[in-house]
């Protein structure tokens, strides 16, 4: 795992700081270049602004986990036009609801693509969403940047992927764990849907063929679904060393609520989940959480200038009680990353920001991440434990990892 | 030629309302509607499907079905099987393990085609499946449940847990059906690419047809014998049983016959959306579709079609304008299509509708009213 | 074959802990099921709406249990009794209300009941995320709720299990208690024998009519803040259940109390049993696939009610 070639000293960085948040500015020349020569596909541009999308559910069952993408791409691009705008232009944002249903969700990205002529789309949040309105993107030309870490298998022309995909958030987290706890066997445990399935056939192989550990059992349970007293039983019976839980939803807090009641806890168990940020424990509860693991880009507890401005920042916009989870930070980084692919390309085509976004870099409140030719970002993964406030304490961070959305040897 | 006006064509005021809705359909909303919108349209005219598959259920025989989302779902797979067998040739799917399997079979580790999906390799068997597998599972299903004499409320409610079994088993069984991401990604038939601009109209036109053609097959069901002793059992099932009516087949007939419409509004939506999910089975979207037959009024097959045409019309215009507030506009079209207007926007037609049209015919020199009902089965 | 290399002792933990689980799910069907029950069986009115109360209630407590936190911090460990009862009567009265609005004009029509309530759980949802957001939520429940008890040194028997236990065995027994015991209860079942009769012997039909919806609602409520301790709450919590709860108490039979307690039993032990030896979402589908067979061959339920409509 080698660290990505970056540019960083060839480029020059101005960093001010600006609304509390540490804003990046570059040498490109923002005097407003004319509207033909940034925009000759027909795009949503005038010479003053020009217009993006934002589709996610506000309403449904997904609006508890997508509200927080929502909020932070609009603090973004409100911290990018208080910033001057992308190739001199205001950014302007047209909001769509998804409504949790995939046919709403093709709908609305063919009304933002179609109608609205959008620039660009910030949006979809589970991998059902994305495939519903990936072919549309690809007939259209469209550009989506997708915030949440996934199952990988997929690379678009038209997509950028900000958060992980599954190697990058499984292997190193399980290789720490193993190493860590000197763990030998593991129970894997999913909500049926296809980003678990494929997280735990990848966290299969790589515990048997690398680790060579065992995986002692291995199920999955209805999304949605709040009783969990049989698998409390079956993960007793067998006593794994690791538990290894990828749920989500409302079954998430159901699940750890009865563990905690259970008497699994972090003082007698050794969890690692790669679904649980700080949004899903604000839910669970900090005190059904003590002493487990989730492995993550990001955590809000992070120590860095960067983040601690982008924290505040958010906070200031959205109340001093909210968290930010991995998703929220990723997709914090869309609309950035999109204004750093349009100033190399000095124009909003599809084409060309993609053209030019190979090499983008930008100083996220995680640290810097770099668009690979694939259009998934190069980053780092991290091993936060839990503590009673629902905070996690960042124990391990690892090198830049590059991302492999097709991962030979695991499929 | 005189029967047939009359009974499938429904006399007169039937004509009427047919030519205004293909006015509307075929003439009105493609030259006004950009394809985008159009396309809407298509989707809202499959979900018409739905709606008229329950007045022949609910308003003219009495029972109300929550799971008319297996039927449409399972047409609709059917359809997705096959597009997706042909989206998935080796030479695109080169990349996976197994190429020339589609991709989230390769993603489940399965190395071969399930034998159930070999025969949807073919055109021809996925016509006929769109069309008898929904008959099957309707078949068994209503023959369990109305031999049985399960009617009114548990029907509802069985027919609702039936729809979540089918959303559940297809999430639990990724490997074969695509599990809660469905089947994505279709792109062509018979090497015919259905996504461009000129397919989008085809296929819409298609659907319009089927349509039309679906509402006449009802007509002419309703205007039989057998349409009489359906409306007879809506009304006193008791009677018409110790007349010696052998109800349970009645309904079985009629449930099967719902069924069959539903799969092939099911079809034409996957055609015209280009995927298939477990979303479209449960219990919501099953909801979803009683509610565009009853604001559209559940005895009119037209009222359903504009029912189902509005409700979607509304969701999507008011989800647009205010994404946040959509549910409770939703949740008082419910109530209110209940409690005030309990025959839905044919009621209204009829009983203001036809002043209105009167009163402005009077107005333009006493010239005969051009538009007729919407709907309300032939009266002799 | 795991299943070997065990002692007789784990298998007797494992046995003891596996019905617990089941009896722990016995009781959550239970208490969501009862108030259904009381509605659907004795009315005839299909509340789709039930879950929605239910999240109604299981808001109430968080509400409580905020206010206890900013206002009395010394009554923590005891506040969760009280917001059951708030919970009670807040899910009651929004449901008295919701009678006397919406359900009165309804009752001939038992599908359109079901039509409107599906409407109005609609409504309740957005309410609910409107004013408490979207996220979930999760009060902080007093310490001698949480953790479990050790009988045995492989044995955990959690303790808000065993209260939730109690809490709607208690409720089934008010609810009997009430039914053929009190004066209220009497009148609710002659109004379900012969609704006519009973008005003319001097019966408010009416009246009983809200008073039943409202308990029902009411122990929704309860349903809903006994979940609190096991699972978290959502606006769109009460959805989850509702299919759940509608086939535990048409499996059960409507109109047999009864029924309802052993539909609740037999669907918890053998979900837990088939989630034991099978994945967790096969073990569902298998389980929703037997009661629906049963109710197949079997359509008035395990306990049919002796009266007619």
């Amino acid at each position: 795992m080698q660290k990505p070639k970056l540019k960083l000293k060839l480029r020059p960085i101005a960093a001010s700081v600006c609304m509390g948040a540490t804003l990046f500015s570059s040498t490109y020349s923002f005097a407003s270049l004319p509207t033909p020569q940034v925009d000759s596909t027909g795009l949503a541009v005038t010479d003053d602004t020009v217009t993006v999308g934002d589709l996610h559910s506000a309403t449904g069952t997904m609006a508890i986990s997508e509200t927080g993408s929502i909020e932070a791409e609009h603090l973004a691009i409100d911290q990018i036009n208080a910033a001057g705008g992308v190739l001199g232009r205001q950014v302007k944002v047209i909001d769509e609801d998804g409504a949790s249903d995939w046919p709403t969700f093709a709908e609305k990205s063919k009304k933002l693509l179609e109608d609205d002529h959008v620039a660009t789309v910030f949006g979809c949040w589970t991998s059902a969403s994305r495939k519903a309105v990936l072919p549309i993107f690809e007939k259209d030309d469209g550009l989506l940047y997708y915030p949440t870490f996934y199952e990988g298998l997929e690379q678009s022309h038209d997509v950028f992927y900000e958060g992980q995909e599954a190697t990058q958030q499984i292997l190193a987290g399980l290789a720490w764990i193993a190493k860590e706890k000197h763990a030998k066997t593991f129970y894997l445990i999913g909500s049926d849907y296809i980003w678990p399935r494929t997280s735990n056939k990848i966290a299969r192989k790589y515990i048997e063929n690398v680790l060579h550990g065992t995986v002692v059992g291995e199920e999955y349970y209805a999304l949605g679904s709040t009783e969990f007293g049989s698998l409390i039983n079956k993960i007793k019976l067998k006593h794994p060393d690791v538990i290894y839980p990828i749920v989500v939803g409302g079954s998430n807090v159901a699940f750890y609520k009865q563990l905690h009641a259970a008497g699994i806890t972090g003082a007698n168990h050794t969890l690692l989940t790669i679904s649980v940020t700080e949004d899903e424990a604000l839910g669970i509860g900090g005190e059904n959480l003590v002493g487990f693991y989730s492995a993550m880009k990001y955590f809000q507890s992070i120590d860095t200038p960067e983040n601690k401005a982008f924290v505040a920042a958010f906070k200031a916009k959205y109340g001093p009680n909210s968290v930010i989870g991995d998703v929220t930070q990723a997709a914090y980084e869309g609309p950035w990353l999109w204004k750093e692919e349009c100033g190399r390309a000095q124009s909003f085509d599809v084409n060309k920001v993609v053209a030019a976004s190979a090499g983008t870099a930008f100083d996220a409140p995680e640290g810097e991440v770099v668009v690979d030719a694939n259009h998934h970002l190069w980053s780092r993964l991290r091993i936060g434990q839990w503590g009673a406030d629902g905070q996690a304490k960042v124990l391990y961070t690892s090198d830049y990892i590059k991302p492999n959305p097709f991962p030979k040897g695991y499929q | 030629m005189k029967k047939f006006y009359n009974n499938v064509i429904g006399g007169k005021q039937g004509a009427a309302s047919f030519i205004i809705l293909a006015v509307l359909l075929m003439i009105v909303f493609p030259t006004t509607m950009s394809i985008f919108r159009l396309n809407l349209v298509g989707k809202y005219v499959t979900y018409a499907f739905a709606a008229v598959s329950l007045v022949l259920l609910w308003g003219n025989t009495g029972v109300l079905s929550l799971g008319q989302g297996i039927f449409f779902g399972l047409g609709g797979y059917c359809m997705a099987m096959f597009l997706k067998l042909e989206a998935s040739d080796p030479i695109t799917t080169k990349i996976q393990s197994t190429p020339g399997i589609p991709d989230f079979m390769d993603w489940n580790q399965l190395t071969k085609l399930p034998a159930f999906w070999v025969p949807f390799r073919s055109l021809p068997f996925t016509v006929i499946a769109v069309i008898a597998v929904p008959a099957l599972v309707a078949l068994i299903g209503g023959f369990a449940l109305f031999k049985r004499r399960v009617g009114g409320v548990y029907f509802a409610v069985i027919t609702q847990a039936i729809a979540l079994i089918f959303s559940l088993g297809i999430d639990g069984n990724q490997g074969y059906t695509g599990g809660r991401n469905g089947i994505t990604d279709l792109r062509t038939m018979w090497g015919w690419d259905i996504r461009t601009d000129h397919a989008q109209y085809i296929l819409y036109f298609a659907s319009c047809l089927f349509l039309i053609g679906c509402i006449l097959l009802s007509n002419f069901v309703l205007s039989t014998k057998i349409g009489k002793v359906l409306l007879a059992m809506r009304d006193k099932e008791e009677r018409v049983r110790f007349s010696g009516y052998e109800v349970a087949s009645f309904k079985v007939f009629i449930f099967v016959l719902s069924a069959i419409i539903c799969g092939i509004g099911g079809a034409f939506f996957v055609l015209q959306v280009g995927f298939m999910s477990p979303s479209l089975i449960g219990i919501v979207p099953s909801i979803e579709m009683v509610i565009f037959c009853a604001v559209g009024g559940k005895k009119s097959l037209f009222g359903a079609v504009y029912g189902a045409l509005l409700v979607n019309t509304a969701k999507s215009l008011f989800s647009e304008s205010f994404p946040q507030l959509w549910l409770f506009a939703m949740g008082a079209l419910f109530i209110a299509v209940v409690v005030l207007f309990p025959d839905g926007i044919a009621g209204l037609w009829q009983n203001y509708g036809k002043r209105l049209v009167a009163w402005i015919g009077k107005m333009a020199a006493a010239r005969p009213a051009i538009a007729g009902p919407i709907g309300e089965p032939v009266e002799k | 074959m795991i299943l070997l290399a065990y002692t007789t002792s784990e298998y007797f933990s494992i046995f003891v802990m596996q019905g617990f689980a089941g009896l722990s799910l016995f009781s959550v069907l239970l208490l969501m099921a009862l108030g259904l029950a009381i509605i659907f069986g004795q009315m005839g009115v299909v509340n789709l709406a039930h879950g929605e109360f239910m999240a109604l209630g299981a808001y109430t407590v968080y509400l409580c249990s905020n206010l206890t936190q900013s206002f009395f911090p010394k009554f923590g460990p005891y506040y969760f009794i009280l917001a059951i009862v708030a919970a009670f009567f807040v899910a009651g009265i929004v449901g008295y209300l919701v009678e006397w609005l919406l359900i009165r004009h309804l009752y001939k029509r038992p599908l359109d009941t079901l039509l409107a309530t599906w409407g109005l759980s609609l409504i309740m949802q957005q309410t609910l995320r409107s004013v408490f957001g979207a996220r979930e939520v999760t009060p902080t429940l007093p310490d001698w709720l949480m953790g479990s008890l050790k009988p045995s040194d492989t044995i955990d028997i959690p303790i808000n299990g065993l209260f939730v236990m109690g809490l709607s065995l208690l409720v089934a027994f008010g609810v009997l208690l009430f039914t053929f015991r009190s004066k209220m209860g009497l009148r609710m079942r002659a109004t379900v024998q012969n609704r006519i009769m009973s008005g003319a012997v001097g019966i408010n039909t009416k009246a009983v009519d809200r008073f039943v919806f409202a308990l029902g609602c009411g122990i929704a409520g309860i349903a809903g803040a006994a979940f609190t301790t096991i699972g978290s709450t959502g606006p769109d919590s009460g959805q989850r259940y509702i299919v759940d709860t509608f086939l535990v108490v048409v499996f059960g039979g409507a109109g047999s109390m009864l029924g309802t307690v052993t539909s609740a039993f037999t669907i918890a032990q053998a979900q837990s049993v088939l989630e034991f030896f099978m994945e967790g979402t096969m073990g569902k589908v298998t389980t929703l696939a037997v009661i629906v067979l049963v109710l197949m061959l079997r359509p008035q339920g395990l306990f049919p009610s002796k009266v007619r409509t």
